[in-house]
């Protein structure tokens, strides 16, 4: 939410939009190192279902986590025409898996409408806010509610 | 920006300083020392109190002073050693470091902790001595103003053929020594040939003495010379008419030599660079940042060492191919440079140690307690970081081993131990790791006690069967702390838990070993470098993985007759008529093993902290080589069992397991409940 404040402040935001779980969402550009394509990863043992595992980023271990099945949707099976985005909070660095990334989304900040008071589910905490694009609506992803720093420091 | 760097220098050798009189005191109170201990002792701090006095550190200065003063009755025998006065000096020592420390970090000084040391350090003065103190005290003072109180110094040097070769002029020198002060300059001209003809032009034959007046230290005239140091022969030191003894101002480096005088001058500028190997020429200082550099280098070059390994072992070269020759020869330059590199990293853990000595007076002084900390095998050189990292756990277990493990004194009085408590950290070496102890002989662990916590916390159900073994790992389930009541000490809320944490993230491992009143051992064990490790690489299910070889005793393949069980699913192996517990990898990672059956498989017999040996059963061995080590703590967290992660040759990411931790799973509630706990965490992120 704090990110998202902020950035109302500047004027125009661009964001990556992507489609996961069969939704359209979408991510500040700046939180995005990379787009790359789906390739195998390594498994960890006693990972929640949505920890898919790591993979080798140029010497970097980075973790690869199932966005579809973070949000609740059903998880995805990787094929090759999936796609990893690489994402960067603060010093962490991680993977996302999704459907397909669609294009890049320049809007003024006051397109980005506060989210409607729903059922508080995996999904609707990780929503920032909506952005309403013709007949279509994309949630913006708040990475810092999607992945917790407990999720570093849960052991 | 000079300043910065000169004052940078002067704590780096307060610290040098400092561990020499910590060790004098030490060795005075163990009643070892000489008269030239007690020089040493009474060196060091004059040595700060001077070099604090050109910086204005006037707390460092006031301090060192009195210090100094009761020294030196000390050392003029006015003053008996007896056990009241030496308690005293050495804590004045601990306050001289913390004031030190304060300064450097630029923060006041602890009033509450130095004026009532300040005190009794004043009572052992006579008032003749305070008298003194004052006179002495404001002539430093006035130093400050660089009026005509300070030192004088005398600089001799003698330029080589180098030196003139470079191009200088020894008549720049002398002005620039005459911009710092009155000087009186004499040149000496005995290495004059007598006859012309000898004479070589390029070679360098008179030697200067330079008498500099109203310096407050000789830090400004070796930066004079510091771009010239190894052109010429120098020499500084002090001629001050109230100190008796020239030497006691001086600073090691200068234990220099000067070139005999029968040698030619440009052979006598070579032993000038050496002479100084004494101190300074055998220690370069180095930016962490650019060895850090080199180290990611070397992991790299280790990395694609691998993967060239790889690629030749796919290209399926006849055997008699030269390349492997060539790739062994690579390997071995690789691990040599690597280990160089890790050398320079390497420093000795005295320093650590001597903090240490400094936390248990105070711990003990705190607590009321009588505790002697005996240091071991302080000259064991561990990695920088791991040297910096484990300053905080070990004062934390220090503290604990005195506010928990050793008794009041009218405790120990009731059993045959000494009135005195002895609190013994050890570090040594023992095959690839560095093992750090710290023994009390105390009262032992209270298992009992610790259980109850552990219910009341909620750690462990209340009808939960566990092994001593497995009681005394409770202290380091977070949430965990003994103490009844928080006392200043330790129990601050944070625990051995943390401590855990530290080593854990150091890559090593902790154990236990505790015997009621007898006393507790902690054990640290902690790999030699943090960068690469040697490991066993590994098949379990089409996973690749890295087991690190120092927990390796010996792999296994197992006959049928070698096997043994105990009820449903509790696979044994017999060794040498000893049973030891099997433990399938593969179906603690949740993964199908490659067959069912264990005689096609492998057994890794390991050594652990937590049980005594295990079998881990695994699919296959491919190979034994050293690996990059990449904590995955920073980008995921910690996984239970699995300790870091590493790239293989062909780029794919292998987890390296953490055999303790696979061992200790073992039919052990407490990590069930830790892992349930963590199912849980994760289930409401």
């Amino acid at each position: 939410m704090q990110r998202h404040d902020n950035s109302k402040a500047e004027k125009h935001i661009e964001f990556v939009t992507l489609v996961a779980g069969g939704q359209s969402f979408c991510i500040e550009i700046t939180q995005i190192r990379e787009i790359r394509r789906w390739s195998p990863v390594t498994h960890l043992p006693h990972s929640p279902s949505y920890v898919l595992g790591v993979i080798n980023l140029r010497g970097a271990v980075v973790p690869i986590l199932d966005l579809a099945a973070k949000l609740g949707f059903s998880a995805i099976t990787p094929t090759e025409r999936h796609v990893i985005i690489i994402t960067a909070i603060d010093d962490r660095i991680v993977g996302l898996l999704v459907e397909s990334v669609s294009e890049i989304l320049g809007v003024q900040a006051d397109m980005v409408r506060e989210t409607p008071r729903t059922k508080e589910d995996a999904s609707a905490i990780a929503v920032a806010g909506i952005i309403p694009v013709g007949d279509d609506m994309i949630k913006i992803i708040s990475l810092d509610a999607l992945l917790p720093t407990t999720l570093a420091t849960a052991a | 920006m000079m300043d910065s760097a000169i004052l940078d220098a002067f704590f780096e050798e307060c610290e040098d300083l400092l561990v020499a009189l910590s060790d004098g005191l030490a060795d005075m109170r163990e009643g070892l020392a000489d008269d030239e201990t007690l020089n040493a002792v009474f060196r060091s701090v004059h040595s700060i109190k001077g070099a604090a006095g050109a910086f204005s550190l006037e707390d460092v200065v006031g301090f060192a002073h009195i210090f100094e003063t009761v020294l030196d009755d000390v050392r003029s025998k006015k003053l008996a050693t007896d056990e009241a006065l030496l308690r005293v000096l050495q804590r004045a020592g601990d306050i001289l470091a913390d004031l030190v420390d304060a300064a450097r970090d630029d923060l006041p000084a602890d009033r509450d902790q130095v004026d009532p040391v300040l005190r009794e350090l004043e009572s052992f003065l006579s008032t003749d001595d305070l008298v003194k103190e004052e006179f002495v005290f404001e002539a430093l003072t006035l130093s400050f103003d660089t009026r005509d109180s300070g030192s004088e110094f005398e600089v001799s040097f003698h330029p080589s053929a180098e030196f003139y070769a470079a191009g200088n002029d020894p008549a720049l020198f002398i002005s620039a020594l005459h911009d710092l002060g009155p000087c009186t300059v004499q040149v000496e001209t005995v290495k004059l040939p007598t006859d012309l003809a000898d004479f070589d032009w390029t070679k360098g034959y008179l030697t200067w003495h330079v008498v500099v007046a109203d310096q407050k230290n000789d830090l400004a005239i070796r930066e004079i010379f510091e771009f010239a140091d190894d052109l010429c022969a120098l020499k500084v030191h002090e001629t001050t008419k109230d100190d008796p003894q020239p030497d006691v101002m001086s600073l090691p480096e200068e234990v220099e030599t000067v070139p005999e005088p029968d040698l030619e001058p440009a052979q006598a500028a070579r032993p000038s660079t050496q002479k100084a190997s004494k101190k300074s020429a055998s220690t370069l200082r180095v930016d962490p940042e650019r060895v850090d550099r080199l180290i990611n280098a070397v992991g790299e070059l280790i990395i694609n060492q691998s993967v060239i390994s790889q690629r030749i072992e796919e290209a399926s070269l006849p055997n008699s191919s030269e390349l492997y020759g060539d790739l062994d020869n690579y390997k071995l330059l690789a691990r040599e440079i690597q280990e160089g590199v890790m050398a320079i990293r390497a420093q000795p853990v005295k320093p650590l140690f001597q903090r240490m000595l400094r936390i248990a007076r105070e711990a003990a002084d705190a607590t009321g307690k009588d505790v002697n900390l005996v240091t071991e095998g302080e000259a064991t050189e561990v990695d920088k970081i791991v040297v910096e990292r484990l300053a905080d756990p070990l004062t934390h277990m220090i503290r604990n081993a005195i506010d928990h493990g050793i008794e009041k004194p009218e405790e120990r009085a009731k059993t045959d131990k000494p009135a005195t408590g002895t609190l013994r950290l050890t570090a040594s070496q023992r095959s690839g790791s560095i093992v750090i102890e710290i023994i009390d002989d105390g009262q032992g662990l209270n298992r009992e006690r610790i259980k109850e916590i552990a219910v009341s916390k909620g750690l462990i159900s209340a009808d939960a069967q566990l092994s001593a073994q497995e009681i005394d790992h409770l202290l380091f389930a977070p949430g965990f702390s003994t103490a009844t009541e928080v006392t200043n000490l330790s129990g601050r809320g944070v625990g051995m838990d943390v401590v855990k944490t530290a080593i854990t993230a150091l890559g090593g491992r902790i154990a236990i070993n505790s015997i009621a009143g007898q006393g507790t051992t902690f054990s640290i064990t902690l790999p030699l470098t943090l960068a690469v490790m040697d490991g066993m690489i590994i098949h379990v299910g089409g996973q690749t993985m890295v087991v690190p070889i120092t927990s390796i005793l010996e792999t296994i393949r197992p006959a049928s007759t070698d096997l043994a069980q105990i009820g449903l699913d509790n696979q044994l192996l017999r060794i040498r008529g000893d049973y030891v517990p099997i433990i399938d990898l593969a179906e603690r990672f949740g993964v199908t093993p490659q067959s069912a059956s264990l005689t096609d498989r492998v057994l890794l017999l390991i050594q652990t902290e937590s049980v005594s040996q295990c079998a881990i059963a695994v699919d296959d061995i491919v190979d034994q080589r050293q690996v990059v080590v990449k904590s995955m703590q920073g980008t995921y967290g910690q996984i239970t069992g699995i300790s870091g992660a590493t790239i293989l040759g062909d780029g794919k990411i292998a987890l390296i397991i953490d055999p303790d931790a696979i061992a200790a799973g073992q039919g052990n509630a407490l990590s069930a409940h830790i892992r349930a706990q963590k199912e849980d965490a994760y289930a409401t992120t």
